[in-house]
């Protein structure tokens, strides 16, 4: 007999007339990690969110442990043992981690109506002894890193006695130790009894931790098994519902012999040492490097957000050494950030306000500076269309109500409306889902193949070889190696970035 | 820890500039005026200190939360009106000062129903009651200036021949404020509400209550500061109270605290701040600067503050980034190789 924890039945759900899910029919074991799959909009979110407890469904049945179960709110999910550790982690940056634990219950000491401290330290030691992090609990959350408050969160929802922990786009944030000790973490819960729902666009990691794997297309179950029954094809294919034969668009141009930047010996003390590489103009060049390689710290000093120590910097053959954002936005400089939440959007405005960000003094008249509102809300739409940006009304509509391929879209938008002859991305996929992935891939190709020059930093092998012509391997804040097309070889790229390789 | 060693002073310096710009305005007036630095003087500036200081600590939970508490000034308007009526009609100091204490929360009620329930921002409430009070006010005062008799006047007794009634009565009030913030669940759940209010809701904290909590508290401030202020002035006047609220959220922000919310102290925070406005004003007048110009100074030096705030919460931000990738770049090649490997196994 089989022992289900949880148990969705027809569940059905609409927001505005529209239905986002339909029929959901999902068995859960016991001590199982499953793993939840599908593109943005899928409705993973949503059904999540009835689980726990953010929103109420229309029809169907729901069972905890058999029992029905219809949370009115978070406090009740909680209270029934589901915890949902959400991308943006739900910690109070300012109190302690003990106080983080107990802040909606705290015991008291004795009578008085004060907090036992001792008893709220001492509990909150031994969870997070269970995630095997060795820090006092009176450190305050602020002083940790993203990786180690993504451990104080799964104390938490342990601290909480949670049954089903769910996990939503985990590791987004995370280094690739951290990562690691995450996953070590996650196979203790499951062997401790703990149901577990893994979230992720990551579908590797989806493949190595899951016992099942559910696949969510429009608001439907497409796809449900344990997990020998599934490999990266067959879950991409159940995801965008066809098969996609490649998952990156054919290069259509050639990369011109034409300089487009030029960096030589470039240093800055403790963060990149001695880089020197050209990049073309029509050329599409990788960075690979791991987290904390000196890659994203290499595009904040071209692109002017940090000052460096030696060497040069030539813009299209000419010495551009004193660079700010501003100076690199007039030499048609682009530079899409790895942080589109916090530095790439702002996420309270409109979509069309983000995409005329950059642009906005090209839409000034020349006297007096007056922006030709029509002839920006004209070159927006059109954007915004060549982009295919899914929005309904891109002058109402806010950029935080958009899906992360969306969002990125975006991004590039404001800084395709500049026509950038040099545009730098900084993993420009992540936590994208794998339709908006190839689409941001063609974006890419198209830009390069108007005469731009792209240099494209990303730690995903497999993009860099399917999007790029050359490939710069980045570690230590060195350039280890250098890959043309012809050379692309994982190991080889791998075991460079390692240092193992000819180096 | 992790913190690099040339941020560490800088971040120090950011962290504590209360206390930094403490003790450098007062070394600076010292070496202007010998008798500054006198026990006498010192103590002028704490008893000068004492009513603004507790309207202070009442705005300092307000601006825990994130909000603000525009009306105090009114609020000691209101209570100190219904005081030195009530004296007037010849009841008691033991009538009059519970009645006026009561007016005055009884105002922070009011802020608090149409800010947590009403859902109008505090900015906009709190300048209506701002108004709206000090028109009370007037109406009730008939814009009098009103005198105490002198068994109101006991801004200058001290306790056991040594601690002046206001001077005991903020100390008491800063003891209690602390323990309620630092070690009762409500203190703890303003620090968390005032972070995050999404996820104070998530976490299932009533924010509707803590809300309403924080506003009351700050009218009851203001009241008891009011009552402490007609003791040491002795009448109350149209102008009684007016302008205390820029004061006194100074006071808060000079001490740490942020107006973006969970961020901020008592003490020493918001005493440091009040301490150092008080300093400041009265080392002006010994070194005769012009009655006009001492305001302007003072105001000076109060946006100054909040420009600190600003630029201290955005640097450490900045800072403390930085500091986080540099923990994660690993300086040695080799063992940057073994960790890797072992992460990619």
């Amino acid at each position: 007999m089989d022992d289900f924890i949880l148990q969705f039945f027809g569940i059905n759900k609409s927001f505005f007339g529209v239905k986002v899910l339909k029929n959901v029919n999902i068995e859960i074991r016991r001590g199982h990690v499953v793993g939840l799959i599908g593109e943005n909009g899928a409705g993973k979110s949503t059904l999540m969110n009835i689980l726990g407890g953010v929103v109420p469904f229309d029809s169907g049945k729901l069972l905890l442990d058999g029992q029905e179960y219809a949370p009115r709110n978070p406090a009740e999910a909680a209270q029934a043992g589901i915890a949902f550790i959400h991308q943006e982690l739900n910690l109070f940056n300012n109190l302690s981690i003990a106080e983080n634990f107990f802040i909606s219950g705290f015991p008291k000491w004795g009578k008085t109506p004060l907090i036992d401290r001792k008893r709220i330290r001492l509990a909150a030691q031994e969870f997070l002894a269970q995630v095997d992090l060795n820090i006092s609990p009176d450190m305050t959350v602020e002083k940790l890193s993203p990786g180690e408050r993504q451990l104080v969160e799964v104390a938490k929802a342990l601290s909480q006695d949670a049954r089903i922990i769910i996990f939503d786009e985990p590791t987004t944030s995370l280094t690739a130790r951290e990562t690691e000790r995450l996953f070590g973490i996650i196979e203790r819960l499951k062997s401790a009894g703990k149901t577990i729902i893994y979230i992720s666009h990551i579908l590797r990691d989806v493949l190595r931790l899951a016992d099942e794997i559910v696949v969510l297309r429009d608001g439907e179950v497409v796809k449900t098994g344990p997990k020998r029954a599934f490999n990266i094809q067959t879950m991409i294919s159940s995801m965008v519902g066809r098969y996609l034969g490649t998952l990156y668009p054919e290069r259509t141009s050639r990369p011109t012999d034409e300089m487009a930047l030029e960096v030589r010996h470039l240093s800055k003390a403790g963060i990149v040492h001695d880089i020197t590489f050209s990049l073309y103009k029509g050329e599409i060049l990788g960075v690979f490097g791991l987290m904390g390689s000196g890659r994203s710290e290499l595009a904040h000093i071209l692109f002017g957000l940090d000052t460096h120590d030696s060497g040069e910097i030539l813009v299209e053959g000419n010495p551009r050494n004193h660079r700010t954002p501003r100076k690199s936005i007039q030499q048609n400089m682009a530079f899409v950030t790895e942080n589109r939440r916090e530095e790439g959007l702002l996420m309270t405005a409109t979509v069309a306000e983000n995409m005329g960000l950059v642009a906005l003094p090209r839409y000034a008249t020349p006297l007096g500076g007056v922006l030709r509102q029509s002839l920006l809300a004209e070159s927006i739409r059109n954007t915004v269309s060549s982009l295919r940006v899914k929005v309904n009304d891109a002058f109402q509509n806010q950029a935080k109500g958009l899906s992360g391929g969306n969002q990125q879209k975006v991004v590039l938008g404001k800084w395709l409306m500049n026509n950038p002859s040099i545009l730098i991305v900084d993993e420009p996929t992540r936590g994208v889902d794998v339709g908006a992935k190839y689409e941001i891939y063609s974006i890419i190709n198209e830009i390069a193949a108007k005469g731009a020059a792209v240099l494209f930093i990303s730690s995903e092998i497999e993009e860099l070889i399917g999007v790029c012509d050359r490939i710069l391997v980045m570690g230590v804040g060195e350039i280890l190696g250098q890959f043309s097309r012809a050379e692309f070889n994982r190991e080889r790229i791998l075991q460079t970035a390692f240092r193992e390789g000819g180096k | 820890m992790r913190i690099q060693t040339n941020h560490r002073w800088l971040l120090f310096v950011l962290r504590n500039i209360s206390l930094l710009l403490f003790v450098f305005i007062f070394v600076a007036f010292s070496l202007f005026n010998e008798r500054f630095a006198s026990l006498r003087n010192f103590e002028n500036i704490i008893l000068a200190s004492a009513d603004v200081g507790i309207v202070a600590i009442g705005m300092t939970f307000v601006l825990l939360t994130g909000g603000i508490d525009l009306s105090v000034g009114a609020t000691m308007y209101i209570t100190g009106a219904i005081v030195a009526l009530m004296l007037e009609d010849g009841w008691g100091v033991a009538a009059a000062i519970p009645c006026g204490i009561l007016a005055g929360t009884l105002w922070g009620c009011f802020n608090a129903l149409l800010i947590s329930r009403v859902r109008i921002i505090p900015f906009m409430v709190t300048l209506g009651t701002l108004t709206a009070g000090r028109g009370l006010g007037l109406l009730i005062t008939e814009s009098r200036h009103i005198s105490v008799p002198n068994e109101m006047r006991f801004g200058a007794v001290r306790v056991f021949d040594l601690v002046p009634i206001p001077v005991l009565v903020f100390a008491l009030m800063v003891l209690v404020a602390v323990v309620i913030l630092k070690y009762t669940p409500f203190g703890r759940q303003i620090y968390a509400m005032g972070n995050d209010v999404e996820a104070a809701k998530k976490a299932g904290l009533d924010t509707t209550r803590l809300t309403a909590a924080v506003y009351i508290i700050s009218g009851f401030c203001a009241a008891v500061a009011s009552v402490i202020s007609i003791s040491q002035v002795g009448s109350v006047s149209a102008s009684f109270g007016r302008g205390i609220e820029f004061q006194a959220i100074a006071a808060s922000v000079l001490g740490g605290t942020s107006l973006f919310g969970g961020v901020g102290n008592v003490f020493p925070g918001t005493v440091i701040g009040i301490l150092l406005i008080q300093m400041i004003q009265n080392g002006l007048i010994f070194m005769r600067v012009d009655l006009y110009l001492q305001e302007m100074v003072k105001a000076l030096v109060i946006l100054f503050a909040v420009f600190v705030d600003a630029q201290r919460m955005g640097l450490i931000k900045r800072l403390e980034r930085r500091n986080i990738r540099l923990e994660k770049r690993i300086a040695r090649p080799a063992e940057a190789k073994k960790l890797e490997w072992t992460a990619w196994q």
